[in-house]
């Protein structure tokens, strides 16, 4: 039996988080094909063909497909689904949104935001934003895996030479439209996917004094972050929350200024590769899981972290 | 229009979570219980629908032992008009919770059901997404605005890297995510009301559904520890640390 891996994609690009459900997926045995269900997403799909380890990439291109609705792609992911062991995608919003859909069309479970494979049916999952992992065997014939970016490596995007195959099955719920999107047109990238984070917490005293993480940011192309207790304090919107019921995140290198450490908060970014802390109160919780800690004033700090970048 | 909301109980949000000394699963004896905040917020929004005149009743359903029909109540505390327990002993899978609720709304036949994106226990954000494929209805995920005209459902959703609007037949299901609103506190009186508020009891048998394993917990540890590492003396000296030690920068 083989593995189909759902490729995440915007019909031009290939994204990132594709590469590393592949890796998941290998790590599963067998061989492995990626759908690119799109319109007009054959460059997408010849990217997919690239990956290293590919075997196959089958291309549903049409209308009802544009903009990933859930209702149309889960039924065709679900008809193509029958015939492999594994169906795979990353769990980003995309394959949070369709993945389910197509568990309850197969009837089986989905194994959510996997971080590890021990075997072709074992998982480990996080549980309560990471405080517990969970090891997780499915009992199902088709096991429906989404799988949590940072825990797995990029596959090599070059050096496969996968056959494309188009699909012909279209299917329109018609039950529901795109009305439109938004997307952040900031510089910075993704607070989920940026490999550097500086995130600021009560201490910051207000909304404006974000300014001054923002320009550490800039330098070191960061994304920028806050604790819930700065986000109910009102100084900067919720969409910027990292924590347990905010972003889960694990970047490179996580920098918590004036954050005190509350549980909550080290749920959403302890699984970052360097933490760092800068806070007046040396007892802050926070230093009990920063590799380096300064006590400081961050209004002296920070600004100099910024000049000494 | 009668609106769906469903509700878990869940371990408080700020409880750390320990797991058992045999790693069998987290210890949750003794702990402090409460309403899985995404549902909370599910249970606002529908209350806000019905003070809108939207919805004419707000029907509030949990699954789980007795002790959820604290969470049911805090439901009609904050506002929902009726509950409806479905009683099992432990938690049972995503894909069964979807089915037993699927017949509790083909029963009910709402107009719209909102429900948390996720509960803060499992983690799994699954059972909108399944109930919605069980029942054929679209679905709008990570919720953070929900307008209701002209018999659709127009939904602003949370995707990574900013906001995406979709607009849904009616019948539809909603999850919530954090943005969508910012939930009240139950007043004295109105937690006094909701102890007479209607509370039904229901069993899978008498819903038809047949509760299955799908999974097997094999077993539940605690993350790898991370150690306490130095604290470095100047800005100078952090920068150094990140670029020769770490190398990160």
């Amino acid at each position: 039996m083989a593995i189909l891996v759902i490729a995440e994609h915007d019909n031009s690009t290939l994204k990132g988080a594709t590469l590393n459900a592949v890796t998941a997926a290998t790590q599963m045995g067998g061989d492995l094909h990626v759908l690119v269900a799109g319109a007009g997403c054959g460059a997408a799909a010849e990217a997919a063909a690239q990956v290293a380890g590919v075997s196959k990439v089958l291309v549903a291109d049409a209308a009802a497909y544009e903009h990933q609705l859930a209702e149309n792609v889960s039924k065709l992911i679900a008809e193509l689904g029958k015939d492999y062991s594994h169906v795979v995608s990353p769990a980003t919003t995309t394959g949070k949104n369709v993945m389910p859909r197509v568990a309850a069309l197969l009837d089986v479970a989905q194994v959510s935001d996997i971080t590890a494979v021990e075997s072709a049916d074992t998982f480990q999952r996080p549980i309560y934003a990471g405080n517990a992992i969970a090891t997780v065997q499915s009992l199902d014939a088709i096991k429906v895996i989404t799988v949590r970016g940072t825990a797995f490596d990029a596959a090599a995007a070059e050096g496969g030479s996968a056959a494309v195959e188009a699909v012909d099955s279209v299917h329109d719920a018609g039950v529901s439209s795109f009305v439109g999107e938004e997307m952040a047109v900031s510089d910075r990238p993704e607070l989920t996917a940026a490999s550097v984070v500086i995130s600021g917490g009560r201490g910051m005293g207000n909304g404006e004094n974000f300014a001054m993480l923002e320009k550490v940011a800039d330098k070191l192309g960061a994304a920028v972050g806050a604790s819930r207790a700065a986000v109910d304090a009102g100084f900067v919107p919720n969409d910027m929350q990292v924590g347990q019921t905010g972003k889960i995140v694990a970047p490179e290198l996580y920098i918590a200024v004036g954050i005190s450490g509350a549980i909550q908060h080290l749920a959403g970014m302890k699984d970052s590769k360097i933490i760092v802390a800068i806070n007046k109160d040396e007892e802050a919780p926070i230093f009990s899981v920063a590799d380096y800690g300064l006590v400081a004033d961050l209004f002296e700090a920070v600004p100099e972290l910024e000049q000494k970048l | 229009m009668k609106v769906l909301v469903t509700v878990k109980r869940v371990i408080d949000y700020n409880v750390k979570v320990r797991v058992k000394s045999d790693n069998s699963d987290v210890d949750l004896a003794n702990v402090k219980m409460a309403l899985n905040p995404f549902c909370e917020i599910a249970v606002e929004e529908a209350v806000r629908l019905k003070e809108a005149g939207t919805a004419s009743e707000v029907v509030v359903v949990s699954i789980g032992p007795k002790a959820c029909q604290e969470q049911i109540r805090t439901a009609l505390a904050l506002g929902a008009d009726r509950g409806i327990q479905i009683e099992t002993e432990e938690a049972p899978e995503s894909l069964s919770v979807a089915k037993l609720l699927a017949k509790v709304i083909d029963e009910e036949k709402p107009e719209l059901i909102i429900m948390g994106k996720q509960a803060i226990d499992s983690d799994n954000n699954q059972t909108g997404q399944m109930l919605a494929a069980l029942l054929d209805m679209p679905q709008g995920t990570f919720a953070s605005e929900v307008k209701v005209e002209d018999g659709k459902v127009s939904v602003t959703r949370e995707v990574d890297g900013g906001l995406q609007t979709v607009a849904l037949n009616l019948p539809a299901i909603v999850t919530t995510d954090l943005r969508l609103n910012e939930p009240r506190y139950a007043s004295l009186p109105n937690i006094m009301k909701a102890k007479r508020k209607p509370l039904d009891v229901k069993t899978p048998a008498d819903l038809g559904v047949e509760v299955k394993a799908h999974t097997k917990l094999l077993k539940v540890t605690p993350p790898a520890e991370r150690q306490a590492g130095i604290k470095v003396g100047s800005v100078d000296e952090l920068v150094e640390k990140l670029k020769n030690e770490a190398k990160v920068l």
